[in-house]
């Protein structure tokens, strides 16, 4: 029962949160948020202890004459981490944002609290329809939320976030559905994987593709890339936090989940092709960033080069690499999520996102600067901050990838590793050194509120940076 | 032997106390965190009295906690003490504990202070993390906190956006190298499936070597000490890196981190010795690095950045070492140069602070009168780099020149180029010394009043590391001096357990005592010659000459920034923003918004209303219907 409330809790919380007066909302949203990540903790400790009589897997008929059932499970260390992450995020959301209300408020919290049932559901389900249903219920509230909130450009921006991943998910609809025709009417993950496996490899490749599309277009991953640099631009902040920290992660977990297993013959054939286009994204994500004079988009490229790096563990199908992809996908989503917030502290106080006008703020908001070194350094990765033992283990995973080409798909995501350094400690020093102009002679240091949750961020960063043994116990099975 | 944790955990203590009350702490931050290096530096002597007792081999590891567990990969974070780690221990604490204490007054007046130490103890840390590591992980570890604290610290005045662009310049360069580091961790796990240096030492030394892919595993790590040790091709960061306050510059750029290089080669020796192409490589960079810093440092008028060519060329010197197998006189370097660079960078500080920050010493001059404690140690300091016996430069110099001399084919080459960049070092060294502290003042009036000697608290370490200085050298006599006066080579007799199975192989043939002497005899001769170039030209300088020629090209660093500014920088920004501007808005977005565009045409005879959220929602809505009936269209199927 304790996964059902996983998904039930933000669910009725999200609908209630329409339904009530607009002073209570915040309030209510925050308690939800925070119930859910005590259900969250709980089923963590339940699957690391094995407690007995504790089923983490719940099973209920749903659309019989279709074969589908409503099962959902907390199975592995990859969807505990994924439902933390989850859980840990919103309430982070909601709590920054309590001194900078949304308008509508009703809408606003009722909608991010149905994208969060919708995420919960994504990493929980065990039928393919259940999953598609929950991919579609994550993906529908954050389109009316970006489209309702953010920059001016929001609505034609939407529309093509719209677009793009609405055809990615037809087209995986439709994957489905064409697997679904080879096995005994069921939609469970086990009666797909047998389907998967009686197909020939001629079968799987156009499957594959179909399949693979609709979750590079999530990820994203070159090509695929051109709505998440404009999306994150012009998205209100907590939705950005909400596309860039988890949303993403589905392409990755779904590939983890449902496309290897399920088409395996399909995905070593490909592989070359794939860990191409990964690496690409990551040389290609890190030229790009290191040219952007907006601050948004500069974090949004340096995304597409880390999403390309876990992609290409993913591909690799190594053990330690997608050990490291577990890792790095949860501490991913804590680095960006206090990027964005470092970013929204920025546009809130100076009205801008543009690089070149900022500078000196070192001077003024000394704390702030620490907050904003400490993160970005968790982006590129130095070791003792989260960002390390997992790409470390990725590059591992990549390095041993059973390809004729590793050595050079490795050194060429290497580089990575040093354009990291260099768009970063650009934004850095474009930020806060120097000296200060007219715009950031004013800039207020962090304020209680602020100060609580970066310093939460950094503690997070800093212990499983130091001693990631939590991360290891999940992803050790 | 258990206590090995404490030498890294007090800098850490450090580092979080002035870190965290830099507000409240005011001066005291400082002699807290040196407090906290004499602390390491108490329990680094102690291990290093017992170190001599463990048995060849077989270090003592310390396994503190599991950093990466799981099934496939098992990585701990264990420390380890034998005696090449207890050597640099002694040198790290011990001279950073002098740095720190010449920072209390040296950074006195400087609203950061606290900053300032909390990122020095940081930085100790870091690099006992790196030293002790017990495997190449966690000396990676190590690696990358000093750069970050190098980062931290070059960038230390961050007002000034040049001094941040050399901040960045150094991270960058420095990634490049560990990209290197990396790739070669990933080549070791691959195949011996640990990163333990105790059991890749014995599975390694066990069976036929692979060599070729051992020469490719020591290139990659080799690439990582290009970076931090400032080799050619990676060395134009350190100069830029004098932009950090000058205690910055004696600990981290001068004495410690930029040898973490010559350390991990050292640390590394199994490898490297089996693998002669690598070390040839080594042996060829080494030399290109001593002597085209060494023609740099001949030309420069800034009184740091001839110290920071310098001590790349010195780099170069231990590089060369390395690259013959002689590890114990690479080390040896390693220990005199941090005596001697540490007292010169310490002592151009002193001048900087006596003359108010000017740091060109066309505009000095004359200081010898004004400060003499400084003259005096500084030119003690001249002549141990020089190489004059029996100051501590010129034994470990003779030691690597001699053995470059008999090691491989082209030795004798190798040494007498060698030995050019050592007459290059005696010249430059003097021609600062004159230049600096002999002839008129040639500063403002300003300046001349001012001008003073620096309080006791910087100038203590100065008068320790001459000592030091001078008599560092007699750790490591040779043979044919020590025998007649029955003195051994102490520091070879201590580092054998460590390196014993690399020291026999590196042997090449052995020259006789008479020719020993001789070159010992010549290399001072050499030094003397370098001098007295110096003193000609410079004992009574007054104005600068403009430079022409080849000089000119030495004093412009040989393009090398340019070169690689021209070469890599500018085009890889060209090459983003041709992409930005063709492939993304252009290309893969135009073909993008081109299908958007033609969805939206077709969506907009369903519009009702032009309000874009209700379209929105009727598009789905038509798009769910379709489904449907793509869904019925299947079901109905079977």
């Amino acid at each position: 029962m304790l996964i059902v409330l996983l998904i039930l809790i933000p669910l009725l919380g999200g609908l209630a949160a329409m339904l009530m007066p607009e002073r209570n909302v915040h309030i209510h949203a925050v308690g939800v948020a925070i119930t859910t990540l005590a259900l969250a903790v709980a089923g963590y400790f339940h699957f690391t202890m094995n407690t007995p009589g504790i089923d983490l897997v719940y099973q209920h008929s749903w659309i019989e004459s279709l074969g589908a059932t409503f099962s959902v499970g907390l199975t592995d260390g990859l969807s505990i981490l994924m439902v933390l992450l989850t859980a840990i995020i919103f309430p982070f959301i909601f709590i920054s944002i309590r001194n900078k209300q949304p308008e509508r408020k009703n809408t606003f919290y009722g909608l991010m609290l149905l994208a969060q049932a919708g995420l919960m559901g994504v990493f929980l389900a065990q039928d393919a329809l259940l999953f598609y249903v929950f991919w579609e219920v994550a993906l529908i509230p954050v389109y009316f939320l970006s489209s309702m909130y953010g920059g001016p450009r929001r609505i034609p921006v939407t529309f093509k976030f719209f677009v793009y991943t609405f055809a990615g998910s037809l087209i995986m609809l439709a994957a489905f559905l064409m697997i679904y025709q080879h096995t005994a009417h069921q939609f469970s993950f086990g009666s797909f994987v047998g389907a998967g496996a009686s197909l020939e490899a001629g079968q799987q490749n156009l499957l594959f593709w179909m399949i693979f599309i609709a979750f590079a277009i999530k990820m994203p991953i070159f090509p695929f890339h051109t709505w998440q640099p404009d999306a994150y631009e012009q998205s209100a902040t907590p939705v950005t936090i909400v596309l860039s920290a988890i949303m993403v992660k589905m392409g990755l977990f779904a590939v983890i989940r449902w496309l290897i297993p399920v088409l395996p013959l399909a995905s070593v054939r490909w592989m070359d092709l794939i860990l191409l286009l990964s690496v690409v994204s990551v040389v290609f994500g890190s030229i790009m960033a290191m040219v952007q004079t907006n601050i948004k988009r500069l974090i949004a490229y340096s995304s597409i080069a880390h999403i390309g790096l876990m992609s290409a563990a993913i591909f690799s199908q190594q053990a330690v690499g997608l050990q490291g992809v577990a890792i790095q996908m949860f501490n991913h989503g804590i680095n960006i999520m206090g990027l964005w917030i470092i970013v929204s502290i920025l546009e809130n106080r100076l009205k801008t996102q543009d690089l070149r006008e900022m500078g000196g703020i070192a001077k003024v908001a000394p704390a702030f600067t620490i907050a904003l070194v400490v993160i970005s350094l968790a982006n590129i990765a130095l070791p003792l901050t989260n960002g390390f033992v997992g790409e470390f283990m990725m590059f591992n995973g990549l390095f041993n990838a059973a390809s004729p080409y590793r050595i050079a798909f490795t050194v060429a995501a290497g580089l990575g590793v040093i354009l990291s350094a260099v768009y970063t400690l650009t934004m850095i020093q474009k930020v806060a050194y120097g000296n200060t102009n007219s715009l950031t002679e004013g800039f207020k240091d962090l304020t209680i509120n602020e100060k609580l949750i970066l310093i939460l961020i950094i503690l997070i960063i800093l212990w499983l940076g130091f001693y990631p043994k939590m991360l290891m116990g999940l992803v050790n099975v | 032997m258990n206590l090995v944790w404490l030498v890294p955990f007090f800098p850490l203590i450090g580092f979080l106390i002035t870190g965290l009350g830099r507000n409240q702490l005011g001066k005291s931050a400082g002699w807290i965190a040196s407090l906290a290096i004499l602390a390491s530096f108490i329990v680094s002597t102690i291990l290093f009295t017992e170190v001599k007792s463990i048995p060849a081999g077989s270090p003592v590891v310390v396994h503190l906690f599991d950093f990466i567990n799981t099934g496939s990969m098992q990585i701990p974070f264990s420390l380890q003490i034998d005696a090449l780690s207890s050597i640099f221990l002694m040198v790290i604490t011990g001279i950073g504990f002098l740095i720190h204490l010449y920072s209390i007054s040296y950074m006195g007046h400087d609203e950061g202070m606290a900053k300032f130490f909390s990122y020095l103890n940081l930085f100790v840390f870091s690099m006992l993390l790196l030293v002790l590591g017990a495997n190449y992980l966690i000396m990676f570890i190590g690696w990358e906190g000093v750069g970050l604290c190098s980062y931290l610290l070059i960038g230390f005045w961050y007002k000034n956006l040049d001094y941040t662009q050399a901040a960045r310049k150094a991270f960058v360069m420095n990634r490049i190298g560990d990209l290197g580091f990396l790739v070669g961790m990933f080549l070791l796990f691959s195949k011996y499936n640990t990163l333990d240096f105790v059991a890749l030492q014995a599975a390694i030394g066990s069976g036929t070597p692979d060599v070729s892919f051992l020469t490719a595993v020591s290139l990659c790590f080799f690439v990582g000490a290009t970076g931090k040790s400032a080799q050619v091709p990676l060395f134009t960061w350190l100069p830029d890196a004098m932009a950090g306050p000058t205690p910055v510059s004696a600990l981290i750029h001068a004495a410690t981190m930029v040898t973490a290089g010559v350390y991990m080669v050292s640390r590394s020796h199994f490898m490297f010795t089996l693998a002669p192409t690598a070390q040839q490589v080594i042996l060829i960079i080494g030399l290109a690095t001593a002597l085209i810093a060494a023609t740099i440092a001949t030309q420069q008028n800034d009184i740091k950045k001839v110290l920071a060519y310098s001590t790349v060329s010195q780099l170069g010197f231990m590089f060369m070492a390395l690259g013959v197998g002689a590890y114990v006189a690479a080390i040896f370097h390693v220990i005199t140069h941090a005596f001697f660079k540490a007292l010169l960078f310490l002592g151009s500080g002193s001048v900087i602070h006596g003359m108010g920050g000017e740091q060109d010493i066309r505009k000095m001059g004359g200081l010898k009168s004004h400060m003499k404690i400084t003259y005096i140690t500084f030119f003690i300091g001249c002549i141990a780099i020089a190489g004059i016996p029996p100051l501590s430069g010129f034994f470990s110099k003779d030691e690597i020149m001699m053995h470059v001399f008999t090691g491989g084919a082209y030795g004798k080459i190798f040494w007498t180029l060698g030995m050019l960049a050592a007459l290059m070092t005696a010249y430059y060294m003097f021609r600062l010394l004159f230049v600096t502290f002999w002839g008129q003042f040639r500063g403002t009036e300003d300046q001349r009043h001012h001008l003073h000697e620096s309080p006791a608290l910087m100038t203590v370490p100065l008068v320790v590391l001459a000592i030091l200085s001078v008599v560092g050298g007699f750790i490591g006599i040779p043979a044919v001096l020590g025998e007649s006066m029955g003195m051994s080579h102490a520091l070879h007799e201590f580092l054998k357990p460590v390196l014993a199975t690399s020291l026999e192989v590196s042997h090449g043939e052995h020259l006789s005592h008479q020719h020993e002497l001789m070159l010992m005899g010549i290399a001072t001769l050499i030094a003397v010659a370098g001098i007295l170039m110096g003193y000609f030209y410079f004992k009574k300088y007054n104005a600068a000459k403009e430079s022409s020629g080849i000089f000119k090209f030495f004093e412009n660093k040989w393009y090398i920034d340019e070169l690689y500014d021209g070469v890599i920088v500018k085009p890889l920004f060209t090459i983003s923003r041709w992409k930005e501007r063709f492939v993304e808005k252009a290309g893969i977005d135009g073909l993008v918004n081109g299908i958007g565009k033609l969805v939206q045409l077709g969506s907009n005879r369903f519009r009702l209303l032009q309000n874009g959220l209700v379209g929105f929602y009727l598009f789905m809505t038509v798009l769910g219907v379709i489904l449907l009936f793509v869904i019925q269209i299947w079901y109905n199927k079977f």
